[in-house]
This record gives structure tokens, sequence and C-alpha cells, in this order.
């Protein structure tokens, strides 16, 4: 017979021996060989801490009870576990990338580093868990017990609060010595994860070796055993199928959510590629573990005295029949399910614990936070070591408080509905760009109230905090309220009632008020990198060491400002800092600086953002924030790139309109010139028509009359034939079809033929010609027709429209370069300046004296002449008189 | 018949020629060449028919017609618009304005003749 001494021993020298598996673990990764600590089986074998005590002795129990049932708990993994590649490894990927050290912080970082969720989530972890490990502990006592009742001259029963107190602090101790040996970035204890992949083997030998031993033992054989089970009650126990459905969910729900499975999975995983191992050997691993479930049930059933407790029959039937060999092994396996969970789950909570209560308060106690330095790493470790002792003494006086009289099974899902609380803000933070900071919160909080209402609260029984009348009548007899029916929905298993509705308000909740808000810049930001992990991060990623800041700051000013920008920002800052390069020191001065060039592009918040996470060095990488630099400049080139297109089109818009203007413009012009066109061809043939009409009809006229109206049919045909041509000139020259006739002359010789054309020659002509012959005396190539008849216009003109007493004109020769000028100058009134633009323009004669008889086309032909022989006319303002002057080159080019 | 017209044109030869052919049929024709001071000659003579160009050095037509349509006491006088442009929206505008007869340059003489006549009679 094992006596309690030798129990204990065992215990002691199992404690041990996982000691030492922890201790040289630990010195070897400490040494930089993790080799082996790092495989796919020492990950998988560590996911086990799935398995507690509560599915070690617990199953067998469950099954005695309820059938098949238990199975829906290693359903639900085994289903995520297969389905890994569609959220497990995103949530693997963005623990590494974001440096997540527990599922608080995971909630907390997704939504802007917001410490309130890292709050709620801690505390709900800890109510959620505390059961739990009030749970392990009873059954590592209850376990005792069974030994010392089993001697028939037994040692005496221990005291089992005693005993819970010792092993408690026995774990402590433990947790303490392996889990807060060092404070590790990135949170991996290689000592503890090598403990719990050993303590994982002994519970799968143990329940391996009693489940063979019961097969063969005690049945027979498989045929005996098989025939046992379908005589069995376990043969007809009910099908709950709502039951089976609520509890795959919450088993499911609890791989992402429980602090011990989040430790394992996410925190400890050392490569994204063992997940892609554990995809099939953990579910192997839990239809291993379940195998003998039911064989060992059925015989405990039939062959254990009635009123044994069947969560106990993987220890009493081998002790029953005297294996106490097989029956210490089974003790030491669940032995281990209870001291790995233990262990596993006080560090993920003492993490949370530290992280986001204790250190908080410790920064706001001291003030100002951000001075603080190397002491925290101290601070840190010893928040995490009471973190761990309070979460054991909360777990005892758990223990002690409820005294150890409820069925094992119902407080493990009462523990997986309330942390599985925190799936919807876990799932739709991994999935929903939308899903906001505020949304979350509402959606824990809403959850985990009706968990406390509709399930934790009432479990204590009735009439220990909920009063029996409120459990049966609601809280003032409101019975819609009634917690375990609640809207008036009866008739449900009171777990799954609770699941069903703190899961659907939590949801709702949750999208509500996610929908109803926007998230702030810094959730936004989280929010894409947890998003969009994948595009942002590169599996291996090595820690961002802090050295190279001012470099980091560069590379991410580039991607936003473009590289020029960035690069004189930075040369002047450090010229002004008196350092040569393009590297200045991140003073205070200089970051503002930046920040303030930053949020130019991507406004102030983001900006402040940027710089201050990579020079505060906190969880965002460097690489994470190129990414987010990336998608920045991106989303600006584009806008760019749109600007500059609707420029385009505006001004393809403008361009149009002017073409359209100036068609309408044309159009009008045209409509002008018809008009023109027709009053001074339709002037001369009036007063032709009537007076041939006259003449015709009138016997009565007298010889002068007669001789006098056929002189004004002859002017007038005359004056009709000279516009006809002047039109037809004009129109050839503008066309440029004229063909022109170079030849050599003397320009004194060319304005004195024009001046003789113009009748200035006479004696007793009213113009006066000045002119100086000698500066005239110049040879030049052209068409010496065209340039004589440009003069005699210009003559003309002056004759004309000169309103002085004494009309004089001034002619004057001067050579310029290559050019000639000749300038005509009277001494009228000029032109006004309103219109020297206009009277080059056709039919522009700017006062309607006809008498004068000019049509308005004279200057228009005169610059389409010069035009063709390549030089110019132009009026010449302020020179006391009407002035012209003509530019013609001294040879003429028929290329110009 | 011993009526006046006043003929507003300012080119020779055409006020040459229809002073003719109205003196002849027995009209006292007077002329005047000036857009600008056309209504006053108006208002001074007072003629029976007013034969009126277009085109006119320092006053349009159209802007005298509406002068003497402005006024009471030469609201309702008869008046022919000649015009050698010969557009449409010409004649729009001056049937607009309430001219009483429009003629295109270049007329018949018995066609002005009637006219004339015409708008005195009426």
């Amino acid at each position: 017979m094992i006596d309690f001494n030798l129990l204990v021993a065992i215990c002691i020298l199992y404690v041990a021996f996982l000691f030492l598996v922890a201790f040289i673990a630990e010195r070897r990764a400490n040494a930089g060989q993790v080799g082996w600590l790092r495989s796919p089986l020492v990950y998988t074998l560590s996911l086990s801490v799935y398995c507690t005590a509560w599915t070690f002795y617990g199953a067998v129990g469950y099954a005695a009870r309820s059938g098949l049932e238990f199975v829906t708990i290693y359903l639900g993994p085994t289903l995520v576990l297969i389905g890994w590649w569609w959220a497990l490894r995103k949530l693997v990927r963005i623990g590494k990338t974001q440096r997540i050290t527990s599922i608080a912080d995971l909630i907390s970082s997704r939504y802007g580093k917001s410490n309130t969720l890292g709050v709620i989530v801690t505390l709900l972890a800890v109510v959620g868990t505390t059961p739990y490990i009030a749970l392990q502990l009873q059954s590592v006592t209850l376990s005792f017990a069974v030994f010392a009742r089993a001697g028939a001259d037994g040692w005496p029963m221990p005291d089992l609060n005693a005993t819970a107190l010792w092993v408690a602090g026995g774990l402590a101790v433990f947790t303490v010595l392996f889990g807060t040996r060092n404070l590790d970035t990135n949170e991996q204890h290689h000592g503890v994860v090598t403990a719990i992949a050993v303590e994982a083997v002994v519970k799968l030998v143990a329940l391996l070796g009693v489940g063979l031993f019961v097969v063969w033992g005690v049945a027979g054989g498989i045929d005996p055993m098989l025939s046992r089970i379908s005589d069995s009650p376990l043969a007809t126990a009910p099908f709950n199928g709502g039951r089976w459905v609520g509890l795959t969910f919450l088993s499911a729900a609890a791989i992402f959510t429980l602090p011990r499975m989040f430790q394992v999975l996410v925190v400890e995983n050392a490569d994204e590629r063992h997940l892609a191992t554990a995809s099939w050997a953990f579910p192997l691993y839990l239809f291993l573990m379940s195998l003998f479930v039911v064989p060992i049930a059925v015989i405990g059933l039939s062959d254990m005295p009635a009123g044994a407790n069947p969560d106990l029959f993987v220890l009493t039937i081998p002790l029953s029949l005297g294996k106490e060999g097989l029956a210490t092994l089974a003790f030491l396996g669940g032995f281990s399910s209870a001291t790995s969970m233990v262990i596993v789950a006080s560090i993920a909570l003492s993490t949370m614990v530290s992280n986001h209560i204790v250190m908080p308060l410790w920064l706001r106690l001291q003030g100002q936070g951000a001075t603080v330095s190397g002491d925290v790493r101290k601070l840190v470790l010893r928040a995490r070591r009471i973190s761990i002792g309070a979460v054991l003494v909360l777990g005892y006086l758990y223990y002690r408080l409820t005294g150890g009289s409820a069925a094992l099974a119902s407080i493990g899902l009462i523990s997986f509905a309330g942390v599985a609380q925190v799936l919807p803000a876990l799932l739709g933070g991994l999935f929903w760009r939308g899903a906001t900071r505020r949304g979350a919160a509402a959606g824990l909080l809403v959850g985990f109230a009706v968990w406390l209402y509709s399930l934790f609260l009432p479990s204590f029984g009735a009439g220990a905090v909920l009063s029996a009348d409120l459990l049966a009548n609601g809280p003032a007899g409101v019975s819609w309220l009634r917690p375990q029916a609640l809207f008036g929905v009866t008739g449900m298993d009171p777990v799954v009632h609770a699941v069903f509705w703190s899961m659907v308000l939590n949801t709702f909740a949750f999208f509500a008020v996610s929908l109803g808000g926007f998230p702030g810049p810094m959730e936004r930001l989280q929010g894409a990198q947890f998003v969009n992990v994948f595009e942002h991060s590169s599996a291996a990623r090595g820690w961002a060491h802090g050295g190279a800041e001012a470099e980091d700051l560069m590379m991410m000013a580039q991607r936003i400002l473009g590289p020029d920008e960035a690069q004189s920002l930075f040369l002047r800052a450090a010229q002004e800092q008196g350092k040569g390069g393009y590297l200045p020191e991140t003073t205070p001065a200089f970051l503002e600086r930046l920040e303030r060039e930053l949020a130019g592009s991507v406004g102030a918040a983001t900006a402040h953002a940027m710089v201050g996470q990579i020079v505060g060095r906190s969880s965002v990488s460097v690489e994470d924030l190129m990414a987010v630099a990336d998608e920045t400049a991106q989303i600006l080139e584009t806008s760019v790139r749109l600007e500059a297109q609707s420029e385009e089109l505006s001004r393809t818009a403008r361009q149009l309109q002017e073409a359209n203007e100036k068609l309408t413009e044309l159009s009008v012009q045209k409509d002008a010139f018809l008009s023109q066109i027709s009053h001074e061809l339709r002037t001369p043939m009036t007063s032709i028509r009537a007076f041939s009409e006259i003449l015709m009809d009138a016997d009565a006229l007298s010889g002068g009359e007669r001789g006098k109206y056929s002189g004004i049919i002859h002017d007038e045909a005359i004056r009709l034939t000279r516009l006809l041509d002047d039109l037809l000139d004009l129109s050839v020259l503008e066309r440029g079809q004229v063909t022109l006739d170079a030849q050599e002359g003397n320009l004194r010789e060319l304005i004195d033929r024009a001046l003789t054309a113009t009748g200035a020659t006479e004696g007793d002509d009213p113009l006066i010609i000045r002119r100086d012959r000698a500066s005239e005396n110049m040879q030049l190539v052209t068409d010496t027709d065209r340039l004589r008849q440009v003069f005699i216009n210009l003559i003309a003109n002056a004759r004309k429209y000169c309103d002085a007493a004494q009309p004089v004109l001034r002619i004057d020769v001067r050579r310029q370069g290559d050019m000639i000028a000749v300038d005509f100058v009277d001494n009228g009134s000029g032109i006004p300046k309103k219109s020297q633009a206009i009277i080059f323009e056709k039919f522009s004669r700017l006062s309607d004296q006809s008498s004068a008889g000019g049509a308005g086309l004279g200057l228009a032909i005169c610059r389409e002449i010069m035009a063709n022989l390549g030089g110019s006319i132009s009026y010449l303002p302020g020179q006391g008189g009407a002035a012209f002057r003509v530019r013609i080159p001294l040879v003429y080019a028929k290329a110009a | 018949m011993g009526k006046d017209v006043l003929l507003i044109e300012d080119e020779p030869n055409i006020i040459e020629a229809i002073r003719f052919i109205l003196s002849r049929d027995g009209w006292s024709v007077y002329t005047h060449s000036d857009g600008q001071t056309a209504f006053d000659k108006v208002l001074q003579t007072r003629p029976d028919v007013i034969i009126l160009d277009v085109m006119l050095p320092g006053k349009s037509g159209f802007d005298i017609l509406r002068d003497i349509r402005a006024d009471a006491s030469t609201a309702d006088l008869p008046v022919l618009m000649l015009t050698a442009k010969g557009q449409t929206k010409d004649r729009e505008l001056a049937t607009q304005i309430g001219v009483s007869q429009f003629m295109t340059k270049p007329f018949s003489n018995t066609d002005i003749l009637a006219s004339v006549r015409e708008l005195a009679a009426s």
C-alpha cells in the first residue's frame, strides 16, 4: 500500500525532475542551443495545457453522466486547428510582428493601444480563470483523498485544505522560478514550455495505460469491451443537439481566448510553420486522450460501487484492482494536468496583471512616467512574481469558498463561457478594419455582464449570490429578466442559454457601437497592421533595435515626403546641429520639426504616432510603419495623379471653350464681314439702278441732267470695280497665294513714283510733303509694285484724313540692320488710342465719310502685303499726328 | 400732292436720285446726312413721311427710329427704312421698334414712289 509520505515523495521527486528539465532547457536556450527546444513536437505537446485535470479526470465523469457529449470538448479545438490557415496563422503572425505578450495585450494593441480594454480583458481573464485554478487544486487534493480512502488500514485522511495550500504554494514557487527568471522581450519561456511538453507525455501515457488495462486487463479484449459498452447506460444517453453545437462552439472559442492557450499558442510560438504540424498532431493527441474515456467510464459504472465519484474512475479502477503502480502513474498524469495548467495560466495572468494594471498604476503614482530608466525591468519582474502569488491565492480562496462541492465539468464550462466573451472583439479586430475601441469595450462589457448574470452567479446555487426568488421569477418579478430564461426563452440548457445570449448581445453591441463611431488615427494604424498583417510583414522578423533612429526616421520621411524633400530637410537639420552628412541628432526640436513636415502629408495625429513610435521603440516595428508609409504614399500619389488628371480635364475644357468662343467670334466676324460686303456693294448699285431707271423713262431730262446722271453711273461702276479688285486682292494676300515679283529698285524712286500717283507732286496740292531725299537713296530687292501700293495707300490716307488746317506729311527713312524703316507722319489729330488696335482690320473705317470713298480695306491690304514681303506695318503712337511705320527687308527672301 | 418728305441719308448720289424721283412726283424733299442731329431735323421740319437710312455717321438709323417712336409728337409719323445690309435680323429689329415700311437697296424707283405715296395716304 502506498502511504501518504511515499505519495508526497513521489510528487516531490516528479516536481524535482520537472525542475531539472526546465533548468536544462533554460540553460540550453541561454547558450543559444535552442535546437529541439523549438521543434514542432514540443510546440504541439505544449498545446496540451488545454487538457487539464478536468479533461484528465473529468472527461470520464462527463461520459459516465452524459454519454458521448464529452467529445465536444475535443471537437472544437480540432476544428480550429484543422482550419488553422484561416485564423490561427493570422493570430500567430500578428503576435510575432506586434510582439504581443497576452490576449489582453492583443486586444489593447489592436484597438489603438487602449489600456482600458487591456484592463477589461485582464479582469475578465482573472474572473474566468480563478475558478479553473481552484478546480485544479481540488482535483489534486481529491486524488490524494482517493489514495487515503483506498488504504484498508489507511493513513489518516489528510487535511484537504492544507494539501491544497501546499500544492498552490509549490506551484507558485515553480512558476516564479521558471516563469519570471528573466524579462524576455518576447515573453518566451523555454524551460516552462519544455517541462509542459514532458508533462503532456506523462498525461498521455498515464491515460493510455489505464485505458489499455481496462480494455485488456478488465474487460478481456476489444470485442467484450464493445459489447459491454453497448450494454451500458452510456449507449442510451440522450443526445442534445443544442448542447452539442453550443459546447463545440465554446471549446473552439476557448482555443483563441483562454489566456493559457493564447500563451502557448501565440506567445510561446517559436516558428509560424510549427502551426502546420500542430494542425494535425494536436487533434491526434486529443484523439488519443479521448480514446479510452468511454471504456473507463463503462467499466467504472459497472464495476465500481454505486455512488463512487465517476470523476475519479481513472484512479479508483486500478486501485480497486490492486494495480498500485498504474494508479500512481494515473495520479502523476492528473498531477501533471493540474500543474501544467496552473503554471501556464498563472504566467499568462501575471503578465496581464502586471502589464495592464500594476505597471500603469505604478507609472501614474510615479508622476511623469516618461523618465523611468533601467529600474523598470526589476519592477516588472517583481510585479509578475507578486501577480503569480496573487493569482494562486485567489484560486485557493475560491477553492475554500466553494468548498470543492460543484461538479468539475460545470466549472470548466462556466470558465470557458466567460473568456469566450473576448472572441467577437478578437476576430472582429483580426478581419474588420472598421472595428473600434468603443465597439470592443461595449461588446466585452455587455457579454461579461450577461455571462455573470445568467451563468456565473447562478452557478453558486440558489440563495448563494442570487436569491431563489430572483432565479425563479426574475428581478422584482420581471419574468423576462430571469437569469436562466432571458427574454422569456425557456427550456434551453443553462450553459447553452448563457452562451447564446451573451455572445449574441456581445456581438451585437460590438458591431453596433463600431458602426456608430469612427476609429481614431492610432486605431486605424493598428487596425491596418492587424487586418493586413500578411501584406505588411514577412514571416521572419528580427526585433528592431533603436540604434539607427535617425536613419529609420529618414527612411519613413522619404516615403512620405519624397526623397528630395526629406533629404534636404535632414541635411539642413544636420548642418544646423554642426554635423556632416544627412543624419541629425534626434533632438526634440528636430522631431517636432519633422512631425510638422509629416503632418502636412498625413495629418498631425498620424505623424505624431509615427514619429513617436520610431523614437519610442514601442511594439510597432519600423517595417510596419514603412508599410503604412508606403500605403500613405500610394494614396498621395494616386490623389496627385487624380488631381493632375482633373487639372488636365479642366484645361482641355478651357481650351474647348476658348476654341468655341473663337469659333463664335469668327462666325460673328463672318456675319459682320458679309454684312459689310453687302453694304459696300449695294450702295453704289443703288445709285446705278436709280439713275439708269431715271434715264430710261425720262424724256423730259435736259441734256445737262442726262450727262450728269450718266457720269454718276460711270463713277459708281468704277467704285464697284475697285471694291471688287480690293476684295480679291485681299483674299489672295490673306491666303498667301500671291505671286511676288522680286526685283532690284531704289527706295527714293519708289517714293517719287508713289507721290506722283497720288497727285502730290502737282503744284496746287494742299498736302505738303517733307522728305530727306539723300537718306532715301537705298537699293533694295523686293516686289517694288506691291511696296509702292502700300506707300500710295498711306499717302492717300494722309490726304483724306489729315484734319490739320495746313496738312503736312513727313516721310522719314532709316536703316535698321538689314531692314529699312519708312515712317509716314502727318500733323493731324492722329488716331485715338482705342482705335489703334483695329485700324488694320477689314472695313474698319473710323468715320463713315463716304464722300471720301474708301471701303475700309486699304490698311488691311497694306498689312497683308507687308507680311508677304517679309516686313511689317504698324502704327507709331506719340508722333504728334497719325504715324505709320513700314519695315522692309533690304533683300526679300522668298522663304521669309 | 404737295406733301413733305424728309430724307435722312449720307450717300450723295442716292440723295440725288431719290430727290429727283420724289420731286418729279410733286413732293417737297428735305435732306439730312448726319445721324447725330437727324431727330432735331425731324422735329424742326415736321414732314409727312420720313425716309431713313440705317448706316449713318454719328448715330444708327435704328436709334433715330427709337427716338421718333418715343416722342409723342412724332410717334405716329410714317417711316420708310432703307438698308444696304439686307439681313433678316435688321428687318426684324426695325419691325420690333415700329418701322412703317422696310426696303432693301437697291430699290426700283416705282417701288419707292409707291411706298411713299401709300405711307402718306394712310
